[in-house]
């Protein structure tokens, strides 16, 4: 199929209002309408990646409504265009919209009860924004995408309790100045260029010479502050952490693995492919100062991780440190660097994904998700216990799992382009990371609480009756999402190299630096 | 240049429009940051968003240029061109009439750049839809914390936050012996007895964080309530003091009787 690009869009929209109407009329129907709308929604994404793979330029295009004027530099009319990169992470929106659809129906009933036909319209659109953030080539057509994903997000998140509601109010208000910035400075890039089309603005700056212009370096400045407070770095994240603890659990299901990677990867196509590798890495100050600022951006987030004594709040942190990563990734303008930046992205969108289904489940069975009410979890549900360790061995980067090839390439980058603290900060939240997720494991398995205390008897006893750690796992509709999500994380860590050799393709164009950037 | 007010010039005739622009924006971003009031900030985030709306225009602005509809004489449809078009006919009958027509760049000039004010149409749908959403976030809000100031938020947050993140060991401890260690609350002496300490695990004692967790209700009752570790205790005994303290001054407004709260407050404690 010619469109498939167009049909990733469609299928969760259509399946949206579908959603919107046939909920008046029974509540039911709302689950697998979106479960079927996103099956069809990733089939469309597969073909599109594999249509991109095929093409000799790497590339495929469509134009909306084929309208379409062929003016200098490129058209005016909204152009989608999905290269490898696009393609790939549009797969992975898609892909955990599957995986998150499928896991919703218990939580959603028993969370937002009689509001399915509210919750699944504004779930189906949330991935209609984001895989379209993915794949637009429009400056503008993206931030109308931005916003549709940030609205139907407060929406998801402030539907639950009213603490979400609060926390929601911090993400709206920061949200908006992001959105508001990016805007800001598509107006500078659209005076200076007298384009919207992304690849027309790259044209327009290469043959125009605009790499001194000061209008484009405010446009750069702009657009790249909005995307990093969309995107929770580190002086900007205030608004995630409550916000994703306190949201409904499909909600930080769907929302943590994607919105901040999906705005990492708005970062990269501005640097890479719209503004260009010259203009940002040579005209502009930013790959001097920014690894310093992803340095203390990641050593705050991984300390404030170690803090916390919920898992909800500890991965939300952990979302800002990863976060931190991926920026560094890009900004020490190396050629491996940006290899891992991007495969950071796919791979922290499943492992984050892996953590956030598996405490959903525990949250569901123990009530809690603090430190102290795991005890005996592993004799209790094994199979979901596995799940999140497999999500926590690839947060630390334990081989086989996706996050430690990504993180591989991220200190890679760092050590042969000699940004010797990024590498060294890399090290250190790596540490930390063990840190959590073995502390975890310790509670998990050993009677021993948060103060320090022995709650058992002595050795091997857990302190809990038989009934508390009776076999009772999770019912196979959270469960089964769960186990694929841990799976795909182990696919994508021994299949590691097919992905790098299509990241690879994309990037080889850019002529990155292998070696230092000055 | 100052002598013959070249930049003054520049600044309020020829750029006025940028300048306001920019105040605007600096006063909607002040707002948006440093008012406590949510409603303020709401009103911050339109003036930031309008400030933006009249930059756009401003790019499109053209002298002597007006609005991008066909004029007369350009129109494929109006009359000028249809005495043009029989004209044409008589001779020349290859071209389709009254299709829309592509302009000669001399005739586009005539015009000002629709684009910029197609943009700002979108941004404008998008403006509203987010004022609107957040107008209903502060509904619920003000429904669940019975008050749009900051402050006061952030007292009653910090204090509900508090109790969500207490250990479940600790809420089961701390109702038998002596304060946990992590207890916010200074007041949580063991006088009721819940449950002993070897039979709790995990999900245990729960029922007090639920029933605790409306936060709109500003009696003393539900004062006593909240505390996590006082759920036998008798209402209105103990709770002199919490209520007395200064970040949470009984209101008038908004009361809600104890114990009758809605659905959706006592999810928040899941």
């Amino acid at each position: 199929m010619d469109n498939a690009i167009a049909w990733v869009l469609l299928f969760p929209l259509i399946g949206s209002i579908a959603c919107a109407l046939l909920g008046m009329v029974n509540r039911k129907l709302c689950y697998p309408i979106s479960v079927l709308s996103m099956v069809a929604a990733t089939w469309a994404s597969v073909e599109t990646l594999f249509q991109a793979v095929a093409s000799p330029t790497a590339e495929v295009s469509y134009i909306f409504g084929g309208w379409v004027l062929d003016l200098f530099p490129r058209g005016v009319g909204i152009e989608f265009r999905a290269d490898l990169l696009g393609a790939l992470i549009a797969l992975v929106v898609v892909g955990v919209g599957l995986i998150v659809s499928m896991y919703a129906k218990l939580p959603v009933e028993k969370e937002t009860p009689k509001k399915e036909a509210l919750y699944y319209p504004l779930f189906l659109l949330q991935i209609t924004g984001l895989a379209g953030i993915a794949l637009t080539g429009d400056a503008f057509n993206l931030y109308v995408l931005i916003e549709v994903a940030a609205l139907t997000g407060y929406g998801l998140i402030a539907i639950g309790s009213n603490r979400a509601a609060a926390a929601t109010f911090n993400y709206l208000i920061l949200g908006t100045i992001g959105a508001s910035l990016y805007l800001l400075g598509v107006g500078y890039v659209y005076i200076k260029t007298g384009t919207l089309n992304m690849v027309g603005i790259q044209e327009v700056i290469a043959t125009n010479g605009l790499h001194d212009s000061p209008t484009m370096q405010v446009a750069f400045v702009l657009i790249g502050l909005g995307i990093l407070i969309k995107m929770a770095f580190f002086p900007f994240h205030a608004w995630l952490p409550n916000a994703y603890s306190s949201a409904p659990t499909t909600t930080s299901c769907l929302l943590a693995p994607l919105v901040t990677k999906v705005m990492i990867y708005v970062m990269i196509r501005m640097v890479l492919t719209v503004f260009g590798v010259e203009f940002s890495f040579e005209s502009t100050l930013w790959s001097e100062f920014m690894p310093w600022l992803v340095v203390i951006a990641i050593v705050c987030a991984a300390v404030m991780a170690l803090a916390q004594r919920e898992i909800k709040k500890m991965l939300a942190y952990l979302i800002v440190a990863e976060v931190g990563y991926m920026v560094g990734g890009v900004w020490i303008y190396n050629y491996y660097g940006l290899i891992g930046s991007i495969f950071h992205i796919i791979s922290d969108a499943c492992m984050t994904l892996c953590l956030f289904l598996a405490t959903g489940i525990i949250l569901r069975a123990c009530k809690t998700t603090h430190f102290d009410g795991l005890r005996g979890l592993f004799s209790k549900m094994p199979l979901t216990m596995i799940g999140f360790f497999v999500g926590g061995f690839s947060i630390i980067g334990l081989p086989p799992t996706c996050g430690f090839f990504s993180k591989w390439y991220l200190i890679t980058g760092g050590m042969v382009a000699e940004r010797w603290e990024y590498m060294v900060v890399l090290m250190f939240s790596t540490m930390i990371m063990v840190v959590l997720f073995f502390r975890l494991i310790e509670r998990i398995h050993l009677a021993v609480s948060e103060s320090g205390e022995d709650l058992g008897k002595g050795h091997g006893d857990l302190g809990l009756t038989k009934e508390q750690t009776k076999f009772e796992e999770a019912p196979l509709s959270m469960l089964i999402p769960l186990l694929l999500a841990a799976s795909v994380v182990m696919i994508i860590g021994i299949y590691n190299q097919e992905v790098v050799d299509q990241i690879e393709r994309f990037l080889a164009p850019f002529n990155l630096p292998k070696g230092t950037g000055h | 240049m100052f002598e013959d007010g070249a930049i003054i010039n520049e600044l309020l005739i020829e750029r006025l429009n940028y300048l306001i622009y920019v105040v605007l924006l600096l006063i909607g971003l002040h707002a948006m940051i440093a008012k406590r009031n949510l409603i303020k900030k709401l009103i911050g985030m339109s003036i930031f968003q309008t400030a933006i709306i009249l930059f756009y225009v401003s790019i499109s602005v053209k002298n002597e240029a007006t609005i991008p509809i066909y004029k007369a004489e350009h129109d494929p449809h109006g009359a000028a061109s249809k005495a043009a078009a029989i004209e044409l006919n008589s001779t020349n009958s290859g071209k389709p009439l009254y299709a829309p027509t592509e302009l000669q760049s001399s005739e586009t000039q005539q015009y000002a750049n629709p684009l910029p004010h197609v943009l700002m149409l979108t941004a404008i749908v998008v403006g509203v839809a987010t004022l609107g959403l957040a107008l209903a976030l502060c509904l619920r809000i003000q429904q669940g914390y019975g008050t749009v100031e900051e402050d006061e938020l952030l007292v009653k947050l910090e204090r509900s936050d508090a109790r969500y993140s207490l250990s479940p060991l600790a809420k089961a401890i701390s109702s038998r012996r002596r304060p946990a260690r992590n207890s916010r609350n200074p007041r949580a002496t063991g006088k009721s007895s819940s449950t002993p300490k070897r039979s709790t695990g995990y999900g245990k004692n729960l029922g007090s964080t639920k029933a605790s967790k409306p936060s709109t209700a500003k009696t003393k009752t539900t004062q006593a309530n909240k505390n996590p570790n006082s759920v036998n205790r008798k209402p209105g005994t103990t709770s002199a003091k919490i209520g007395t303290k200064k970040s949470l001054p009984p209101k008038k407004t908004s009361i809600k009787p104890a114990g009758k709260t809605s659905p959706q407050q006592k999810k928040g404690t899941e």
